[in-house]
């Protein structure tokens, strides 16, 4: 096993165009940016769908043809479409964003306990308390498992796209298979799977941190 | 598009049993090996949870990331189909493991008591009772690994094996959308297909869960 | 003073859930809704509060009509108390307790200082406060949907089932804690139940509905069990309910004849010890006194082995018997008058 790319300190120099620390934020900035913008597009339509039950059938396909989707083949269409350059990714990105938070954000709603959201109402909580105070707190594991296999699927995209000429991590992964640098690509597939096994681990501890210890079981 | 399939359908042809062949083998031997795996976790509870983090370790790896890394591992060449299909049985096994598991875990304690008082010995009550019962679960995992397994391996064409995906990298630098545009829906379809055939499955083996 | 006013609901696509419906409920009583499923009792109740609107008439609280109001604030004014508690469960005991006191503006610190009364009142020790609704027992729920609905002090309480999905010792227990907490709070309840037997034992005034939401009857328990309107009425009250009527009357003038008419009855330094039977002499099972009800003095002359039960003073003191064919007399002469 050749380490010596991943190992090289000229390549973990901050300041260093194609090293790990600028690959890195900017393979970060592409998943910050695809996951703002998905879930301010999907996170209100999935919970209007779950609050009111209207279009049930679009929450619950989205989740599949989200899955189904082939995620090179889209990036590919995009960028053909719209030509090179970050907007076509990022609509990519964001077209499987959407799915994950979109039924996520349903199924929290429809699963949670009517009878308590019914005393919500009877106590005298009006619509918006109801929704804030009480389904999205009992809603917010549920959300966060779309929300966390969201950030999965970017990440991995976000890599497959340097394909499509995106910058991040992606980049060490095919220039290097370009030039058989295997030593860059061994380094760029471990970064990249360290990176997304902590941002999971991290999202992880954000749902412990947020969802009370009511729902989740761990008093 | 017609004019594109007409032209091309055997590229097209061989591009598709590629792409099943490649998805659909790490689906078996993944179902296979997560029976028992998932089992060891109902049988030694304290396995459960390590089993639960493996798994979700395993599954967070980006798919391009473990194709190119298997050759190390495996001292496969980068070039072989053996790195997508063991890769795609990782990702298999690491969902569907977890599935098994919750499925077992969510069979009613009284079911495997009366089961028991019947006297039925572990083996078999597994086979006859609890499998049986948690069979709608572990289906449903399976139709979630089977669809992901069908649209990841277009991945693989980026490193020269990948079905479908062939026809988005040749489109890709042709700038020619036709090849793009087929293989998505295809790959799509297949998706479908393979979905519905499950769920047929489904209904055929589980005729209680129907009520 | 709750009042139903010529109340209808009919639901877009299905039947009469509630059928020109007109009662009152009376201030600080506790009048119970009962009848079999799709009765209307649930709809009926759901009205008070506007968690359903009526199709035509009107529902009005001490003569203000509910559908004028707002709605929420409307309801932070009334109790809520519904099956299986509904509780918050991602908000502490503490914090479910106050969540009306907070809607209605307190600070958080008035609002557990008078949560953590009340969780006293209602029988919980205040070590559950900080605990979860998922760490509490069914029984220990429901008490705390009870101290829920009554934090803000609410005149009016409506209780949907609240104590079915217990088991019968934890209800029984808790109708008992009510029962003496309204004594106390003297609240207007409106209750639904499915069970006569609940509602006889709990409710100052009961309505009983029939399918489709027609109001059988309205009245005082022993009303219901004395002079049921209809042959509804009297098969849903049940085949004993004679003898249950007997438990709203007072045994302060059944006739009684000196203890020592009978020989026997055993008696030490007055107290009563013992029957002398053919077999040998048996331990008596039980004694009345003239704040028990009729029901109790009917029992101890049925179960005793001489058909006599016995009565006592304050202090134990046999001061009577009652012979079973006197007993029976009497209630013959009382159902006659």
């Amino acid at each position: 096993m050749n380490l010596s790319y991943l190992f090289d300190p000229a390549n973990w120099d901050p300041s260093a165009a194609g090293g790990f620390p600028q690959l890195l934020l900017s393979h970060l900035w592409y998943v910050f940016l695809a996951l703002l913008i998905g879930t301010v597009i999907a996170l209100p339509i999935g919970l209007y769908i779950g609050h009111t039950g209207k279009g049930s059938f679009i929450a619950i396909n989205a989740g599949n043809a989200g899955r189904s989707l082939p995620t090179l083949g889209l990036l590919m269409l995009m960028v053909t479409l719209l030509g090179l350059g970050l907007l076509p990714v990022l609509i990519a990105l964001t077209v499987l964003v959407i799915p994950p938070i979109l039924t996520s954000a349903y199924a929290g709603m429809r699963t949670l306990d009517r009878r308590v959201v019914d005393a919500a109402k009877g106590m005298g909580m009006r619509p918006w308390q109801v929704l804030t105070r009480v389904e999205l707190p009992m809603a917010l594991p549920v959300m966060m498992g779309g929300f966390r296999s969201a950030a999965l699927q970017v990440v991995a995209t976000a890599t497959v796209a340097a394909a499509v000429g995106l910058g991040g991590l992606g980049r060490l992964l095919i220039d290097g298979l370009a030039v058989n640098d295997y030593s860059r690509v061994l380094a760029g597939a471990i970064v990249v799977a360290v990176l997304a096994v902590v941002l999971d681990l991290f999202l992880a501890l954000v749902q412990r941190w947020v969802v009370s210890p009511g729902v989740s079981g761990r008093f | 598009m017609i004019q594109y399939l007409q032209n091309n359908s055997d590229t097209v042809l061989a591009a598709l049993r590629q792409h099943l062949y490649l998805a659909l083998v790490p689906v078996l031997l993944g179902f296979v090996i997560a029976l028992p795996v998932g089992y060891l976790g109902v049988r030694f509870p304290w396995l459960y949870h390590p089993l639960v983090n493996v798994c979700g370790v395993l599954y967070s790896i980006p798919s391009l990331a473990l194709f190119v890394f298997l050759p190390v591992v495996l001292g496969t060449k980068i070039l072989s189909p053996l790195n997508i299909i063991v890769a795609l049985t990782i990702y298999t096994v690491a969902l569907l493991a977890r599935t098994v598991a919750d499925g077992l875990r969510s069979v009613d304690k009284l079911v495997n008591e009366a089961a028991t008082a019947m006297g039925y010995r572990r083996t078999r009550r597994l086979i006859d009772v609890e499998l049986p019962v948690a069979l709608p679960v572990i289906l449903a995992g399976l139709r979630v690994a089977t669809v992901a397994n069908i649209s990841l391996v277009s991945v693989g064409a980026l490193i020269g094996i990948g079905g479908l995906g062939q026809l988005f990298t040749r489109g890709f630098q042709l700038f020619y959308l036709e090849p793009i545009i087929v293989g998505i829906v295809l790959s799509v379809l297949l998706a479908a297909v393979a979905d519905l055939i499950i769920v047929l499955i489904q209904r055929a083996v589980t005729p209680w869960a129907r009520a | 003073m709750i009042t139903f006013e010529d109340v209808v609901k009919i639901y877009p696509g299905g039947g009469t859930a509630v059928d020109h419906l007109s009662m009152e409920l009376p201030t600080g009583k506790m009048t119970v809704l009962v009848g079999p499923s799709g009765c209307g009792k649930t709809t009926s109740l759901r009205m008070i509060n506007r968690m359903v609107e009526p199709t035509s008439g009107r529902v009005l609280i001490d003569g203000q009509d509910v559908s004028g109001q707002d709605e929420a604030l409307l309801r932070r004014g009334i109790g809520y108390v519904i099956q299986h508690a509904g509780l918050f469960p991602h908000r502490t005991v503490l914090d479910n307790v106050a969540t009306v006191p907070m809607l209605l503006g307190k600070t958080r610190r008035e609002a557990r200082t008078a949560s953590l009364e009340l969780l006293e009142r209602v029988g919980l020790p205040t070590e559950f406060a900080k605990r979860y609704p998922a760490q509490l027992s069914g029984g220990q729920q429901q008490r705390v949907g009870v101290a829920r609905a009554l934090a803000a002090d609410p005149p009016v309480m409506l209780m949907d089932e609240p104590f079915s999905a217990v088991d019968p010792v934890v209800r029984a227990q808790l109708h008992t804690e009510f029962l003496r907490l309204q004594q106390d709070l003297g609240k207007t309840i409106a209750m639904v139940t499915h069970d006569i037997d609940e509602a006889i034992k709990l409710g100052d005034y009961v309505a009983i509905l029939r399918q489709g939401g027609v109001l059988a009857q309205f009245g005082t328990p022993q009303e219901l069990l004395d002079a049921p309107a209809d042959e509804f009425v009297a098969s849903f009250v049940g085949r004993d309910r004679g003898l249950r009527s007997l438990s709203f009357d007072s045994a302060a003038d059944v006739p009684v004849v000196p203890p020592a008419s009978s020989a026997d009855l055993i008696l030490e330094g007055g107290r009563p010890i013992a029957w002398r039977t053919a077999s040998g002499d048996r331990a008596i099972a039980g004694t009345f006194t003239k704040a028990d009800s009729l029901r109790i003095v009917t029992d101890l002359a049925i179960s005793s082995p001489v058909g006599i039960a016995v009565r006592v003073d304050d202090n134990g003191v046999c001061d009577g018997i009652v012979r079973h064919h006197d007993l029976v007399d009497y209630l013959m002469e009382r159902r006659a008058s």
